[in-house]
């Protein structure tokens, strides 16, 4: 199996987390895994990504454009930004909640996140819509949006995971007193 | 050995650790900040870690333990190297007993810093020799053998990796903890002949160094990490140079193709027999490399020195982008051009349409950062006067974000309390702040304000202490009075360290207390000369929110000062597009948009005391009663 996969959201949302998660998840299965990591100062509200490459074959963590088997948007106008990297008939999983930027807020940029996840139904025929509200209520926790996602990526069956083999990446990575809401958001609306 | 899910610092650090490196030193800065942090972590007593207060003490540090014998490691980013540059020029005249490694991490794009600058170049310059590795598994084999090299040869080696490779995450075997080496060393043995560094002996030894470097040009021909890659080049005119992080992408892009490929893993000395080998045969090369064209200009000199007809092309032709980070799509577009590499079509794939406008989403300050109280508190005291707000490095550059816009200058660590002087002397009537973070203070902020305080410049100092080193992941300072190992020691105040310089108006405020914070200000830019206002509030991922502020729907009278004013991203429009509403997963509690709001709508927030601020502040800092007129108008002074 070979699979690139490819975080994105704004600094701050968990992308770093999720994509731990996942390794930890390929290093349990013995897979090759590569990453790269957005560091810095993007992590202060920034446009965040990460590159996953698992399997053999890759030499460089970074994807090349029009090579992603499955983008995980956090944010939808981030999946948007990094459309151009999903291959042909690729899927994504995306959370409906927009974060606006400080800029639109102020008036000085526009932004419309309705307008991003209504480009990504026409373009993307494998789309998930993660309704990342209705989550966090429902779980009493907006925290866990990462793992939802994940939950969600197992399903969309292009993440090459099991939910078990995420369950043990949770076990190992997430301290016991979050475990239990951990799990359940792994299974959110299954 | 054992296999680790690590990033590429964190594998520097381990291949650090086993070499038996005895001392770690340096300053944080991305990407380079991991390294020494898993270091701290990881080590036993035995390896003395600290973060140094900048990156030439680290330096220093670091030749004292090698002067010693010691195996040595200082780290840094590249612009910290312009800081340790004076020890660095001169240690290589002296050379090392121990081996000494100085990581320096680039950051072509440049991601988070000023300067593209290239270490490569740098070794050039200083002459000391560099390893640049190409991924996380090399990069951790790299550093044992830069140690082995370093004290072979008795000189200081740059271990130079760039963000792709520091930032990368890689499966590797790495080894246990027994199996690392223990380095014992003699200790320091007097001899004024080699350690004092005089001209006598500076020529002598540079006539040394570069005899030697000639030499080395030639050992590193059979180093196994410069390589060339045979398999691939049955009659092949054509042929690619490459290193770090780029050469994996020249192996992504080529698959496989017909091609001869070398890479450069010492760009300096750069392996003359290697590279002369690799050229011989070959109608025309690419080098396909970032920041400087090293290589480049390497293998130009050498068809020039050995009269070879081979068309050198990179950089300098146009090829490959002079300046930004490279990416897999330039580096295979760029094969492409040259002839070779036609597999990784990037076009995108779908012809999709035309995508909606994306978000501009360049980073800010967080939700209640203490940063945007203090920008927003002389913002609104000095309204409608002449100013210029220096800035400097750290979180609070960007403060130059709209809408606070309180960053007119920013240059490098330290400098705004000299561009603030330097402004003051030719616009005396400009009133000049400089605004400089608790740990760039330390770093080479007290002797900028030494020099303005000793040439009579009049000027605020506006030291924003959020007691942390934000930026680069929450490191301590001198001010903390905590270590890199947690060790508590005594606080260097930053308020005593002005006081002693001599400035004679120096008051430490909480900033979230607005309006204090802002009578401060108004009232101390008319005090002549030098003066400092300390905002010390802590940085928010260092506290926790005691409640969240919350906006009243029937008394907020969709006024918008707060969201336009402030611009914090937990201050959002509700449903109706009109009101305010706080984003309850990121509101701190700091209460400055309760304070600023013109009808009291907003209340709740968690970091609100019981008693007015002003009151539970002096009851912390144990003030006595004011006595003179000029204790009563608010001045500490002493």
């Amino acid at each position: 199996m070979s699979k690139n996969i490819i975080l994105c959201g704004v600094g701050g949302q968990g992308t770093i987390l999720a994509s731990r998660l996942i390794a930890s998840a390929c290093m349990g299965k013995d897979l090759p895994i590569l990453t790269a990591e957005t560091i810095g100062m993007a992590q202060r509200g920034g446009s965040v990504f990460s590159h996953i490459r698992i399997g053999k074959g890759a030499n460089s963590p970074m994807i090349p454009k029009g090579q992603a088997d499955l983008i995980i948007g956090f944010e939808p106008g981030e999946a948007v930004r990094q459309l151009p990297f999903l291959k042909k008939n690729g899927a994504v999983v995306v959370s409906k909640r927009s974060v606006m930027p400080v800029s639109a807020m102020i008036g000085k940029s526009k932004y419309d996140g309705d307008a991003m996840i209504r480009y990504l139904q026409k373009e993307v025929e494998h789309l998930t819509v993660v309704d990342a509200d209705l989550a966090a209520e429902e779980l009493g926790s907006s925290k866990t949006l990462n793992v939802v996602l994940l939950g969600a990526a197992i399903r969309s069956g292009e993440l090459g995971l099991e939910e078990k083999d995420l369950v043990k990446a949770l076990e190992e990575r997430v301290p016991e007193r979050f475990l239990e809401l951990n799990k359940r958001s792994l299974v959110w609306n299954k | 050995m054992h296999k680790e899910f690590l990033m590429g610092n964190e594998a520097i650090a381990l291949g650090a650790l086993a070499a038996g490196v005895n001392l770690v030193a340096g300053y944080p800065g991305t990407p380079s900040t991991e390294v020494l942090e898993t270091i701290a972590k990881r080590s036993t007593d035995k390896t003395y870690v600290e973060w140094s207060i900048n990156e030439k003490s680290g330096m220093e540090v670091a030749a004292g333990a090698a002067y010693a014998g010691a195996r040595a490691l200082v780290t840094m980013k590249q612009v910290g190297l312009n800081v340790a540059s004076d020890p660095l020029m001169s240690l290589e005249y002296i050379g090392v007993k121990g081996g000494m490694v100085v990581l320096v991490a680039d950051d072509p794009g440049p991601i988070s810093s000023q300067t593209e600058q290239d270490t490569r170049t740098f070794g050039m310059f200083s002459k000391v020799p560099v390893f640049d590795p190409i991924s996380v598994r090399d990069a951790y084999e790299m550093i044992q053998e830069a140690f082995d090299f370093s004290e072979k040869y008795g000189t200081p080696v740059i271990f130079r990796a760039t963000t792709r490779v520091d930032h990368g995450y890689e499966a590797v075997e790495v080894k246990d903890e027994e199996e690392y080496l223990v380095h014992t060393f003699e200790g320091f043995v007097k001899d004024s002949s080699r350690w004092v560094i005089f001209p006598k002996l500076s020529v002598k030894n540079h006539g040394l160094i570069e005899k030697r470097n000639r030499e080395l040009a030639e050992t590193l021909s059979d180093y196994p990490k410069n390589q060339i890659l045979p398999e691939n080049a049955p009659g092949c005119k054509k042929g690619i140079v490459s290193q770090g992080a780029n050469f994996p992408y020249v192996l992504d892009a080529l698959g496989e193709k017909n091609a001869r490929v070398m890479r450069v893993a010492t760009p300096f000395p750069f392996p003359e027999r290697l590279a002369v080998s690799f050229l011989e045969g070959l109608e025309e090369v690419l080098c396909v490399e970032e920041l400087d064209p090293v290589i480049e200009r390497a293998l130009t000199f050498l068809c020039g020195k050995y009269g070879l007809k081979v068309k050198i092309r990179g950089k300098l032709t146009g090829d490959i982008p002079s300046a930004g980070e490279n990416s897999p799509e330039i580096v295979s577009g760029a094969l492409q051009s040259f002839g070779l590499g036609d597999n990784v079509a990037h076009a995108d794939p779908e012809n999709r349409e035309q995508a909606p406008d994306l978000p501009v989403r360049p980073p800010v300050l967080c939700a209640g950062c203490p940063h945007r109280a203090s920008f927003y508190a002389v913002k609104t005291a000095m309204k409608g006067l002449k100013t210029i707000y220096c800035g400097d490095i750290g979180c609070y550059t960007l403060g130059n974000a709209q809408p606070l816009d309180m960053c007119d200058t920013c240059l490098c660590m330290g400098a705004g309390i000299g561009i603030a002087q330097g402004v003051y002397h030719m616009e005396p009537d400009t009133k000049c702040f400089a605004f400089v973070g608790d740990s760039t203070f330390f770093a080479s902020g007290i002797t900028e304000v030494i020099n303005a305080f000793y040439n009579q410049a009049d000027l605020t100092l506006v030291v924003l202490d959020n007691s942390t080193t934000a930026m680069t992941g929450h490191q301590p300072h001198p001010g903390t009075g905590r270590t890199v190992k947690g060790q508590v020691v005594e606080k260097v105040s930053i308020e005593r360290v002005l006081r002693a310089i001599g400035l004679q108006t120096v008051e430490t405020v909480d900033p979230l207390d607005f309006g204090t914070a802002v009578e401060t200000v108004k009232r101390m830019q008319h005090e002549p000369g030098v003066k400092a206002i300390i905002f010390k509030s802590p940085c928010i991922a260092i506290t926790k929110p005691v409640a969240k502020s919350k906006v009243d729907p029937e008394k907020c009278i969709a006024c918008g000062k707060c969201i336009r004013e402030l611009g914090c991203p937990a201050l959002i429009l509700g449903e109706d597009g009109k009101r305010a509403k706080i984003d309850v997963s990121l509101c701190t509690g700091c209460t400055l948009c309760e304070q600023i709001c013109p009808v009291h709508a907003i209340s709740g927030g968690g970091k609100k005391e019981e008693a007015p601020r002003h009151d539970q502040r002096a009851k912390e800092s144990k003030a006595e009663e004011p006595k003179t007129e000029e204790q009563k108008a608010g001045g500490e002074r002493i």
